[in-house]
Parts: C-alpha cells; structure tokens; sequence
C-alpha cells in the first residue's frame, strides 16, 4: 500500500485492498454490496458516528461510485462533514457533494448555508473549499445565493490572490448559470482591470470570466481590448526566466497567452485606435519570429506549448482576416508543419490552413501547398489527419485547380475508409458542379463516383446530376451516350440504374439513331437490370418504359407485355401493381397526341443551391466555409420534381379519359401521388415537410407556472414563470430533440392588447444546435384587466424545410392574482356589498368525467386565489379570494364553486368590483372541473 | 471550457472522473463507456485529438492511464495536451514517481490537486510551485488536526 499523506484513512484503504483482490466481477460485487450493507447500517444505527467515522464511510462510497455503482444514500452524511470543523471532513465532504450531488437536489438549501458559512471564515483554505464548490456545481440558486457575495470578493483590495482566483471562476459559472447577476456600471472596469493584476495567476483565471462577459456584452467590456493587448506584449517579449514559475519549459505563461489571444477573436481588429493596433501586430510578428527560432529544449511539451500560442495566434490573424503579410505568413508557416513529423502538428496545420482557405488574402498561399496536401490524403496513417486534409482540399478548391482536385478524391475514393466515404462523395459532387466548365466532365465525375462508391452516393447525390442534366441541353445527349455505356458493365450499382434509367427515358432519343444503342437495344439493356432492382427503382424503371413508348412508338407490345407481366401487374407491392396496371392502360387507351402530352419531357428545375451541400452542412455544422456556393437561392430543396408532368393536375379527370379504375386496395389518394411522384417519398423514409402547428392546451397553465408548452417531434418549449403585483417574468426554454441544428430561429408576439398587458420579448440566439436549450426571457406588465391571453409563433428552419409553431402564451388575468386570506364574516359581508348585475358573473357547466373535488382543490390552489376553508356552510363548496394587480387599479375578488354531485354539474360564481375582471376570471374558470 | 475530465486504465477501467457540464449519471455513463472504446482503440502513433459528438477529444496515455480531456470546438488542442501533463507533473510531484495505484489508493488527493488546476472547466493555475503550496497547506491543516484528535484521545488536550 502506497504511502498517504496528510490524514490517512485506513479502512477506506483496507477497503480498496479487498476490492483489488477480488477475483471476479462476482465477487467484486458481493464485497461491495457487503460494504454497503455495512455502510447503511452505520448510517441508521442508534450509535452516533463521529466525523472521522463519517467521512471514512463517505469516502468509501465516493470510492464505490467511481467504480461504476450507483449511489442513492449518504448525501445526507455527506452534508452534515460541510459543517464540520475540522478541514479534512468538510473537505471530503464538499468533494463527495460535487461529485455525486445533483444541482436540483433537496439537499440544495443546507448545502448552500454551509457554502455561505465557509465563505465568512478567516481562514483562506475553508473559502476556497467553498469557492471551488460552487465553481464546480454552482447552479441558478447559487447565483441567487451569492451573485452579490462573489464580484466583491473578486475585486475586493483585501482578498487573497488565491481566493480571487477561485472567486473568479465562480463567478464564471454562476454567470453561464444566470447571466444578470454581473453587476454591471462601475464594476465591469474593476473586472476588465483584473488584466492588469500583478499576479499571474489570477489574470489567468480572470481573463476566462471575461472572456464569457464579452461574448455576451461585447460593447460594453470593450476596454479590454487595450490592456489584453498590453498584457500580450509584455509576455511575448518576455524571456522565459522572467515569468518564473508560469514559465512552462521555456515558453512564457502559454495559457494566459493563449486566453488572451482568444479572447482578442471576440473583436474585429482595434482600427480606431492605430497604436493598440500595431502594438498586436507586433506581438503577432514576434510569435512568428520565436517559433523560427531553434527550440530551447528538445522536449515535446516545450514545442506543444510554443506551437498552442502559434496556433491560437493564426486563428486570431485568421479572424481578423485584415494583414496580408500576416495571412500569408501564417500559410507559409503552416506549410512547414505539413511534413512535421508530429502527427498532432500535421493535424492541426491542416485544420487551420483549412480557414485560411477562406481568405482571400491568403486562398492562393494555401494553394502552393496541395501537393502536399494530396499526399496526405493519401499517405496518413490516421484516418482523422486524412480526413482534415479532405476537408483542405474541398476548402482550397477553385476553378484552377478543381479538375485535378476532384481527379485525385475520385481516385483516392476507392481505398478510403468507410467512415469518410459519404462524405467525399458529396464533398466531389459538389466541387464537380460548383466548377464545371464542361458539363460533361461534370456527368463523368458523377458516373464515375457511382461506379467507385455507389453505396455512399446518397439521392441528393443522383437526383441533382438528374436536375442538371435536365436544365442544360448541351449535355443530355452525352450524358444519355455516357449511362448507356455505364450500363452495359456486367454488374452496375443499383444508383447507376436510377440515374440510367431516369436520363434514358428522357433523352434516349438522342442516342437512337446508333443501331448500338437502337430503342430495343436500350429497352433490353434497362431490363436485363429490373429484376435485381429493389422495388423503388423498378417502379422508376416502369415510368422510364412508359416514357420510352412515347418515345420509340416501336417498342410499345414489348413494354406492353412487361407491364402485363405477373410479376408486375400482380406485384405484391402496391406500388409497382398500380403504375404497371395504370401505363399499360395509358399505353392502350391514349392516342400518341396524349401520350406525347402526358409523358412530355421533363422542364428545366428551378435553379438552386445544391441539396448536396444542405446535406454536408447538416454533417458538418460549422466547417463548411459559407461562401463555396456562389449564389444562394432561398429556395430549400429536398426532393426533386415530379418525372411525369401534367399528369398530377388532370388527375381527376384523367381518370375519365384513360377509363381507368382504382385498382383493389389503393384509395384515390395514393393513385395521385403514384403517378405524380415517381421520385418520391413512396420508399424512402419519411421526410419532414413544411408545417404550421397550432398548439397546444393552454388551460393547464391556468393553474401552474412551468411545464411544457409545446412538444413535437423537432423542438420542445418549456416554460418558467414567475408574477409579482402586476408584473411577471416568463422564461422560455427552447430545446432541439434532434440531431441536427435547428435554424433562423424566429419568435414572434401575436397581441394586440399591448396598451392592456405590455409584453416584452428579449432577443435570442437564432440558431439552436443539436441537442442544445436555449432560453429566452420575456417580460409581461398587466396595466390593465384583459381577456384571453397573448400568443406567438416560432419559426425556424430544420433541414432546409421551414417550420413554424404558434401558441398561446400562459399569460392569463388570474396570474396576477395576489392571494387574499379572510374570514368567513367578512367574505360573507363583501359577497353581499358585490350583488350588483354589474359585478358578477356566473356560470354552470357539467363536469368533466365524475367529480373529483380533490383534483379541483389542487387545480384551484394553482389558480392564484386564496382558497377559504371552513367559510362555506357546505364543506364540498369552494370559496376563494384574491386581488387581481394592475398597473392602473386593483380588483377584489372573491369566487364560489358549488359542485352538485347527483346532477354532475358544478356552478361558478365569480364577484369583483369591476364587470370585465368577474366576466374574464368566470370564462377561464369555466368547463375546467 | 473544459466539458469533463476521465483517467482510465489500459484495461478500461475508469480511474477518476470529473465533470463540469451537467449530465444526467445516465448519460455521463453511457459517454464514458463509448468513449472510453473509442480511445482504446486507437494506435500508438495517431493523433491525440479527435472530433467526437460536438466535443474535441483530447488525450494521452501515460503508462497504463489515459487521460483524456472533453473540450468546447474553440479550445486550443495543444495547450489541453499541456494541461494534462502538468497534472501529471503535479501528481508525480505530490506521490513521488506517480503510479496507477496512487490514484486508486488516493483518488481524493487526485481529486483535490485537480481542483486547484482547473476550475469549472476553466484553467485556474499553471504554476507547478502554487498549486503545491496549497495542497500542501491542506495536508498541514489535516495533519494538525490529526495530532489535536491523538493528542486529545491520551488526554493531553
């Protein structure tokens, strides 16, 4: 056994022991549920244990959940050693608290008095032991707790520097928690002047809070811009024996070096003011000159800390993306880590050549380098470094060197792995479309990626070579020569078939006049693949044959007898049933103007942006550079056009003219989409269409505050409110379900009593990413009584399809209700006064389901109003009293429920002093029983 | 940020964890399980970043323990590579020539010594002097008390 410093334990010791020399995960099992057993019973006995014994036992069950078990007692052992006077038990205390407590739990209020309590004492050691707490699991009630305590110990002169760099921290998390608890007005220059503190240590911890302030407030912390520059230069001028121990194996303090540098990205370049400016510059340049410089120790961490500063000092440049020089020297430096023999250096050269791409300043720079670049795609032995420089070569693409780009992706597409391939393929047809000079290049690539990775060419993939070959005549010819030819290789992948298929029935005309390919020629050769075809392609190919009727009129009994066949016209599949059952018809009944009507070629698709790229944004969010298309259409695009027009708007009465009937088991709808979709959805998974939901029931939160508003399968709102007087606060919290980011998020207030209740929506962040939640705040002042509630909508956009929500709002009259206690003597007396017409309101209404006064107690004690027990003379009637605030007046009001159990009906009477306030509270009450 | 911290044995076997991203112990599971697949298999000579889910890995294996660091897309890799070496810089300080067992036996004082490190997720200080100034300040306090409850317990206090 390891020797121990400080306070040993040697139970918990002896214990571990025993857990090493259990020799199966049985029995492993069994000591520590021995162990537990044991722990409990300690735990309830009669016998007080003593703090040593507590924390011995604590620890032990720290030690069991690190071992993968879950833990459900203890917490309670485990809070009482915070308040423990002796350092070592409070100390295992706090750390079994911020590992195993949730933030939520009951527990929160004593753990949150003891905090408060180690924050008073003299000792320096016990505050940070509370600091770092809250700094690890500080939550919303913490920052309630402490968010006045914390910013002064952070600037206090008095405080240690220990302490204010844990109180910094701290109050970074209670800041992420619950951002308006930064002060603000005079303190934000005593927090920006941190970066001015003598101790480096705290800079360092001070310069990541307001890192996090300015990306929320960037105006308003903007000082620190001249002193994180300031502080820059001294510790890049700095020799490495100047900094002492922040000096990490020869490199001046690399962390706050780094911290600075990032928090400089949060600005565009400080031009108002030229001498912040070159003084950055100048910094930048003296980066670039040290790491030039033969290194000072042939330690690995000695060039990992020089090349982090680098690094994070290119990305600055890279966001600045104002120097030139600076950009191209960025790119030449870059270039040399390309061949270093660090796996790690070559990695992140790539990521971040990657961006400067993207300039225009340095996009010629990065193009030297693609030989380079090329071989690493080729050579890497991680699949992840050849994945960055994928991810380069798309980047650096341009119309120079496109052809040769694409030809060495193509090529090295055959050996790639599997996990990167889908990604290729996409990232080839885009860079193919995006530079064609020649569209037949343009058809050859996409061919090409189909032979070589048709498993990974996903339908966006085909159906855009379909769209584009379409649009642009000067290609439909070669493209049609080019998939015959494809399709005569003895086996071809079933995407080659679609696209052959599709382009054949459109333009196999063009081809005919060969006596090679001749209409029967290519009839037979689309057919010799029918029967290895998954039922999709098939039913594409039976729409490719009606067309090649209209086509090649010659060939029409050949098609007829493949329509007729069993296998088709008695498929089991409803879908091939039903076009082979309704072309053969059409072939039969029409006369050739119809046909050539009906099966007319396809029109141009409406230009716009590839649904390849939608495609690769969605599987990289955030690293594909937004200006690879050029121009941007609005317009989304998931699935392509109908093949067969006309036919979908003379459906209803082209079933009078074909004399056709529905076949057995399709109703008249699917017979629609049949024939109008050939493309669509029929096979593939269900994809998200364009909706407007209206929402969503709104009574519940008559009589509650939080919950879910609104829930589908994309997004979930929640909300938290909270009313004082007249005044409310409501938080919105919306969370993305899905894995993709949910964008252009927009709210919207519907309500047009402003001048009634003034509701205010804050901003919010537009785009919510996979998985997050985000809050939005809204505020509400009732000025005066008002009727039914205010809505909103929320529109957005996932997967390139806009969605819009709607729903009302729980910003009912009765929220601003203050509840009201009173005797039955003066309930009875005010009832009286408030008997006027004017003044009451009633209802009665059947209940919903039995009776169930219980249920109807607890829905009234949300509602707002003070119920009054023992008042009414009935024990099973319900009186309440409250007084609605508004900003203009008060209104009391008192209320009686009077269920009437043989009739299951219930009767409600609302009286206040004001008619509209008895009338509203009577309406929402109404039918909720 | 950093979003949490794991150390694992070669042989899968999770050694300290510490998270400062809320995640329900479900969850936190299920990440530490795959991720600590993913790391395993990984050879020698790869890099030591990896994109997974929405976080960065980080990570480097010092005999039998990895550790292994879950970072925001806008951290810095190498200075994260740098971060856990000088953890190990501190434990080796702190236990003498630092083992696997160390940290088993004394997971606590691992704990502690991070906390003085890093912070909420946030580097709190980098000198190897300071952050052992505290922790031994710590045990000077813990050993005080010690003598106190013994020298109480023989009736000289």
């Amino acid at each position: 056994m390891p020797a121990v410093r400080g306070d040993g334990m040697r139970g918990l010791a002896v214990f571990i022991s025993d857990i090493r020399n259990c020799k199966s995960k049985e029995a492993e099992i069994k000591r520590i549920n021995k162990e537990l057993a044991n722990i409990r019973s300690k735990f309830k006995g009669d016998k007080t244990l003593d703090g040593y014994q507590k924390k011995k036992y604590v620890c032990k069950l720290l030690f069991i959940f690190l071992l993968g078990h879950d833990i459900d007692f203890g917490h309670m052992e485990a809070v009482n050693l915070l308040s423990s006077n002796k350092y070592s038990e409070k100390q295992i205390g706090y750390l079994f608290i911020s590992v195993l407590v949730n933030t939520n739990s009951d527990l929160i209020k004593l753990i949150i008095q003891s905090i408060k309590n180690d924050l008073q004492s003299r000792n320096p050691i016990h505050v940070n032991l509370a600091l770092q707490c809250i700094a690890n699991i500080g939550s919303k009630d913490m920052a309630e707790a402490f968010g006045t305590e914390i910013p002064k110990l952070l600037v206090s002169g008095d405080t240690m520097d220990v302490v204010k760099q844990s109180a910094a921290l701290c109050l970074l998390r209670l800041f992420r928690k619950s951002p308006e608890i930064i002060p603000g007005g005079e303190w934000t220059s005593r927090i920006i002047h941190l970066l001015n503190d003598p101790h480096m240590g705290v800079v360092t911890a001070a310069t990541s809070l307001i890192d996090a302030l300015v990306k929320k407030n960037p105006e308003e912390y903007k000082g620190c811009v001249t002193l994180a520059v300031a502080r820059l230069s001294r510790i890049v001028t700095a020799s490495y024996t100047d900094l002492q121990d922040y000096t990490y194996y020869f490199v001046p303090a690399p962390w706050l070096s780094v911290k600075l540098l990032r928090l400089l990205q949060n600005y565009t370049p400080p031009s108002e003011e030229p001498g912040v400016r070159g003084r950055l510059s100048e910094c930048l340049e003296t980066i670039f000159n040290k790491a030039q410089e033969p290194p000072k120790s042939k330690k690995v961490q000695h060039s990992n800390a020089k090349n982090a500063v680098l690094f994070e000092a290119i990305s600055l440049i890279i966001h600045n993306d104002s120097e030139p020089n600076l950009l191209v020297r960025a790119c030449n430096q870059l270039g040399q880590f390309l061949s270093n023999r660090e796996t790690n250096l070559r990695y992140l050269a790539l990521e971040s050549m990657c961006h400067l791409a993207t300039s225009e300043f340095s996009h010629e720079a990065v193009k030297k380098h693609q030989e380079v670049v090329i071989l690493s795609m080729k050579m890497e032995k991680d699949v992840s470094v050849r994945q960055q420089a994928v991810d380069l070569l798309y980047a650096m693409c341009d119309k120079t060197n496109a052809e040769e780009i694409v030809q060495e992706m193509l090529a090295y597409l055959e050996t790639a792995d599997y996990s990167i391939r889908e990604e290729m393929v996409l990232k080839v047809a885009i860079l193919s479309e995006k530079y064609a000079t020649d569209f037949t290049w343009y058809v050859d690539v996409i061919l090409n990626l189909i032979r070589i990775a048709g498993d990974y060419v996903s339908e966006e993939v085909w159906y855009r070579v379909i769209q584009i070959v379409i649009n642009r005549e000067e290609v439909q010819g070669y493209a049609a020569k080019t998939v015959f030819e494809a399709l005569q290789a003895p086996t071809c992948h079933e995407n080659m078939v679609k696209v052959g298929g599709y382009i054949l029935g459109e333009f196999g005309n063009l081809i005919a006049g060969d006596t090679r390919s001749s209409p029967q020629v290519q009839f037979e050769l689309l057919h010799s693949k029918y029967h290895l075809c998954s039922a999709a392609t098939r039913a594409l190919l039976l729409s490719t044959y009606i067309k090649l009727v209209n086509l090649f009129p010659e060939i029409k009994n050949r098609v007829q007898e493949v329509f007729r066949a069993d296998s088709n016209l008695r498929s089991a599949d409803v879908e091939l049933q039903q076009r082979a059952s309704e072309y053969l018809q059409l072939s039969i009944v029409a006369s050739s103007d119809v046909l050539a009507t009906v099966l007319e070629e396809m029109p141009a698709f409406p230009e716009r942006e590839s649904s390849i790229l939608a495609v690769l944004k969605k599987k990289k969010p955030g690293r594909i550079p937004d200006e690879v298309r050029e121009s941007k259409s609005p317009l989304p695009n998931i699935t392509p056009a109908p093949i067969i027009n006309n036919i979908a708007n003379t459906n209803s009465s082209s079933a009078d003219l074909l004399g056709l009937s529905t076949p057995p088991g399709t109703n008249a709808n699917a017979t629609g989409n049949g024939l109008f979709d050939v493309l669509g959805d029929l096979y593939t998974t269900p994809k998200i269409s364009p909706t407007t939901v209206q929402q969503n029931n709104i009574k519940k939160f008559l009589f509650k505050n939080n919950g879910v508003l609104f829930e589908n399968d994309l997004i979930q709102i929640g909300v938290k409110s909270e009313f004082r007087q007249n005044l409310g606060r409501i938080g919105l919290f919306y969370g993305n379900k899905t894995q993709s980011p949910i964008q252009n998020v927009h709210p919207e207030l519907h309500w047009n009593d402003l001048h009634k209740l003034n509701v205010q929506m804050k901003p919010m962040e537009p785009v919510l990413e996979a998985g997050a939640q985000i809050q939005q705040m809204l505020t509400a002042e009732c000025i005066e009584d008002f009727h039914d509630t205010a809505s909103m909508s929320v529109s957005f956009v996932y997967n390139g399809v806009p969605q819009k929500i709607s729903m009302k709002l729980p910003l009912t009259l009765n929220k601003f209700f203050e509840p009201t206690e009173m005797n039955g003597e003066s309930f009875f007396a005010r009832w009286k006064n408030l008997g006027g017409e004017q003044q009451r309101a009633q209802k009665i209404f059947k209940a919903q389901g039995s009776i169930d006064l219980a249920a109807a107690r607890t829905k009234l004690s949300g509602f707002g109003m003070q119920l009054l027990d023992g008042i009414d003379p009935n024990p099973d009637n319900f009186v309440c009293a409250g007084i609605v605030h508004t900003r203009m007046q008060q209104v009391g009001c008192l209320m009686r429920l009077e269920p009437n159990k043989q009739a299951q009906m219930f009767r409600l009477t609302v009286r206040s002093s004001k008619e509209t306030v008895s009338q509203e509270i009577c309406d929402l009450l109404a039918d909720q029983f | 940020m950093m979003q949490f911290m794991l150390l694992f044995s070669r042989q899968g076997k999770l050694r300290l964890q510490k998270w400062y991203v809320a995640h329900p112990d479900k969850l936190k599971k299920k990440i530490t399980r795959e991720l600590i697949t993913t790391v395993l298999a990984r050879k020698p000579k790869m890099c030591s970043f990896l994109e997974w889910k929405d976080v960065k890995v980080v990570y480097k294996r010092y005999a039998s323990l990895y550790f292994c660091c879950a970072m925001e897309q806008e951290d810095n890799e190498l200075l994260t590579l740098e971060l856990i070496h000088r953890y190990v810089e501190l434990l080796d300080k702190y236990f003498g020539s630092v083992c696997e067992l160390d940290i088993i036996f004394n997971f606590e004082k691992a704990y502690f010594i991070l906390d003085e490190l890093v912070l909420g997720g946030e580097l709190q200080e980098t000198s190897k002097k300071n952050v052992l100034k505290a922790i031994a300040a710590q045990d000077l306090l813990q050993e005080d008390e010690a003598v106190d409850g013994a020298l109480r317990e023989v009736g000289l206090l």
